[in-house]
């Protein structure tokens, strides 16, 4: 495992994830994607900004593995890469489990205490 | 109000937990401090064996037993402000060097507590390991959970 860290570490893909998603239009973007293909010109629609500004997310999404383009310059359509997503999203789900299922455990215990104590 | 833990990642190498509890703040903030209330939840009804010095640079250490492995925890306390605050440091042994800081905040209102713990890796390659950790069974985990995660930060 320890040789896994190190590779994973080298590449730092993940922190091209997290940077990715730090963005709220990027994450805007993946939740629209997550409903389907679409075109730049379709993606940029929502948002205040220049298709310009538009492209630089994109790439930002693309380097970090998050979506991927069709190859057509013109009519290039966007569609999400869920793999890295789903590794981390799976780790934060199984973290915040951890956190659940203790923290469930002491709202019974102080529960428990305070009916015991009146 | 529910009882809902909710989980958030302000940043790269942030995250928040907070929950609700129907307990006064003395309660809650001795129960995450005091060895004979710790091993009755911190396990989530694993035997847990607790070793604690709650005291600024004071070391603690919890051991898990779970299906028969022991699973070991330890670390020191950075700064404590009690009943509203304290920080300590979060090591899981198998990871050591891997060093997690965790600041847990409580706030009291209408006889309810709110604890809100913020875990932040040292650095990227911390968090990194961390996540290594999980990740081997998180990798199975369903497009449920990408929904779900989507909708938490979106």
């Amino acid at each position: 495992m320890g040789q896994v860290v190190e590779s994973m570490t080298t590449a730092d893909p993940i922190s091209a994830v997290f940077a990715a998603l730090a963005d709220p239009t990027r994450r805007a973007i993946l939740a629209r994607l997550a409903r389907g293909e679409a075109t730049v010109n379709e993606l940029a629609e929502p948002f205040p900004i220049s298709m310009q500004a538009v492209s630089k997310h994109l790439n930002v999404l693309e380097r970090a593995g998050l979506i991927a383009r069709t190859r057509e310059a013109q009519w290039r359509r966007c569609r999400i890469e869920p793999a890295p997503l789903r590794d981390i999203a799976g780790w934060v789900e199984q973290y915040r489990r951890l956190w659940e299922e203790r923290y469930d455990t002491l709202g019974g215990y102080l529960d428990n205490l305070q009916k015991e104590q009146p | 109000m529910s009882h809902t833990t909710s989980i958030t990642t302000p940043s790269p190498t942030e995250l928040v937990v907070s929950r609700t509890f129907d307990a006064p703040k003395a309660l809650v903030f001795a129960a995450h401090t005091q060895a004979e209330h710790l091993r009755h939840w911190w396990g989530r009804g694993n035997p847990l064996d607790v070793t604690i010095d709650f005291r600024v640079g004071g070391a603690w250490r919890f051991v898990e037993t779970s299906d028969g492995q022991q699973h070991a925890f330890r670390g020191e306390f950075r700064e404590i402000s009690a009943p509203d605050s304290f920080t300590w440091t979060f090591e899981y042994e198998p990871m050591a060097g891997h060093i997690l800081v965790e600041k847990f905040l409580f706030t009291e209102e209408d006889g309810r507590t709110t604890v809100t713990a913020t875990s932040t890796f040292d650095s990227q390659e911390d968090r990194d390991g961390m996540l290594q950790s999980g990740m081997e069974s998180g990798a199975n985990e369903s497009y449920a959970a990408l929904d779900a995660y989507l909708t938490k930060i979106g």
